[in-house]
């Protein structure tokens, strides 16, 4: 679809970046490496295309195949799985930067083909990922932050700037914020209190945040753990973290789960739930469940949105302007 | 009655909402990386003007309004509804005092003007951009003064009132523009 006025006749084939955001992007990419290369990190190449897929209840992998027939499979929606197996097969400390694939993501902040740099410590938890997380955005953001990190839990970020508890509020509660905040929501049938602490946590919690100023949020509730191992406790809290910036989600961190009989129960319950609202069900990574049962160390990963940090540093209002052919021009 | 995913929201896109006819104006992509989306829409409702926010999960699927512009001649006003036609077709609609509102100073009769029609029905009147009007009312015209930049009321021949500069007299036909109420020139 062509985005410029008057290109009716020649398609649009202009890149959408300028080339000062793509020499930007560029410089970004070569101290991406000197950190991690500096920190002696092994950079890794995964697979984008693979027999399995995520099952995670919101992410769309998408399905390729050869047209004839043949070869077909799916592209990740995160390197995950596989830079778990080298762990397992005892790579030590990882990183990598992966294009990957999501379905149906498309907006300011979204194309549905991004660029994840992902990396992974053996024996580290949360808080000292995310310090590592910190020391990364102090390298290559510097000048987008004014102020040092700040750190809270989900839960007290929700009680100061969405008005509930989200360990007890109940959907009504949960409703009523979200009313009082402004956010309308058309209907709230099909829509599980999951889904409205999401909704709260984009729509009132994430825009309180100092936009120059690093945010982690921590301790997410158990049902929100994704991959994360759960701390018992009253209640049960998942060792994951966020970091916003720039009025957006910017990364995503475990303390990962390594349980292997725990990983497929997940794995189930995320099937299950696709089934009951109708979504395709793609097969189980079966050689990662194999690969945690042989053992996966402990330790702690994280996943940055590459693309939205470039979006930071050049002060962009959308992610087609740090991207050399958006969807829609790719 | 044809519906539209959250997935083909873009702005101009006219929905159904709570029974009324609705534009949206602007539509964001809002999701956690691990949890689900929505799409955040401003929407216009055409009935009532009034700017509202509205939230959907996304693949939600919304009736789509039947709301089409037309281009319509205005004939005549009967006391109580303003008369249009559609020049091909010679079909003619009846529009009430609500429905021209924003149009209703600038109407003439026999001139063009946007008519939009929600399930056949007039939802809305919009005049032309630019409309050439006859003052009926001014105070005498300063001769030559086409300096000094001052400016007097004038009354036209729909009834609206403009400013007009000090050099225009009653009688002449002017040029206005309709969505600032702004004198544009003399129309010889």
């Amino acid at each position: 679809m062509p985005t410029s006025p008057g290109s009716s006749k020649v398609p649009d084939w202009r890149p959408a970046a300028s080339l000062q955001t793509l020499r930007l992007r560029a410089d970004l990419l070569a101290r991406t490496r000197a950190f991690f290369a500096a920190r002696g990190l092994l950079e890794v190449e995964t697979p984008q295309l693979s027999a399995a897929a995520a099952t995670d209840l919101h992410l769309e992998s998408l399905a390729a195949a050869a047209p004839g027939g043949g070869l077909s499979g799916w592209l990740h929606t995160s390197p995950e799985f596989p830079m778990k197996r080298l762990l397992a097969a005892g790579a030590g400390d990882i990183w990598q930067l992966a294009r990957v694939f999501r379905g149906a993501e498309r907006g300011r902040r979204h194309n549905p083909e991004f660029t994840l740099l992902e990396w992974y410590r053996v024996g580290w938890d949360a808080p000292a990922l995310m310090d590592e997380v910190d020391a990364l955005l102090r390298v290559l953001a510097g000048d987008a932050i004014t102020a040092p990190a700040r750190r809270t839990s989900y839960r007290a970020a929700f009680l100061e700037h969405a008005g509930f508890d989200p360990c007890t509020a109940g959907e009504g509660e949960i409703a009523g914020a979200l009313e009082r905040g402004g956010v309308s929501l058309s209907a709230q049938a099909g829509l599980r209190r999951d889904d409205l602490l999401d909704l709260a946590l984009a729509t009132l919690v994430e825009p309180a945040f100092d936009p120059r100023r690093p945010t982690f949020v921590y301790d997410f509730p158990a049902s929100h753990a994704a991959l994360a191992r759960i701390r018992p406790g009253e209640p049960p809290l998942a060792e994951r973290f966020e970091l916003f910036l720039g009025g957006m989600e910017l990364a995503n961190g475990f303390h990962e789960l390594t349980d292997a009989d725990e990983q497929a129960a997940r794995f189930r319950t995320d099937l299950e739930r696709r089934r009951e609202r109708g979504l395709a069900a793609p097969p189980v990574d079966a050689r990662l469940l194999a690969a945690m049962a042989h053992g996966l160390p402990d330790c702690a990963g994280v996943a940055l949105g590459f693309d939205r940090l470039v979006m930071i540093l050049a002060g962009a209002e959308r992610i087609d302007d740090v991207l050399a052919f958006p969807w829609g021009i790719a | 009655m044809a519906t539209y995913s959250t997935n083909e929201f873009k702005s101009g896109l006219k929905i159904l909402l709570d029974g009324d006819p609705c534009v949206i104006l602007e539509n964001e992509f809002v999701k956690p990386g691990k949890g689900q989306a929505f799409n955040r829409v401003r929407i216009r409702n055409l009935k009532t003007g009034r700017v509202n926010e509205k939230t959907f999960k996304s693949n939600e699927s919304v009736e789509s309004a039947d709301v089409v512009d037309t281009d319509m001649q205005y004939l005549y006003y009967d006391g109580e509804f303003w008369h249009f036609m559609v020049p091909d077709t010679f079909e003619q609609h009846a529009a009430d005092a609500k429905v021209v509102e924003e149009a209703r100073e600038w109407l003439k009769e026999q001139d063009f003007c946007q008519v939009t029609l929600w399930n056949g029905q007039p939802l809305l009147v919009a005049p032309p951009n630019f409309v050439e009007l006859k003052i009926v009312e001014t105070d005498p015209g300063v001769r030559g003064d086409t300096a000094t930049g001052g400016q007097k009321p004038a009354k036209l021949e729909t009834g609206a009132v403009v400013r007009v500069p000090l050099f225009i007299e009653e009688g002449e036909v002017i040029r206005v523009d309709t969505r600032t109420g702004a004198y544009v020139s003399r129309v010889k």
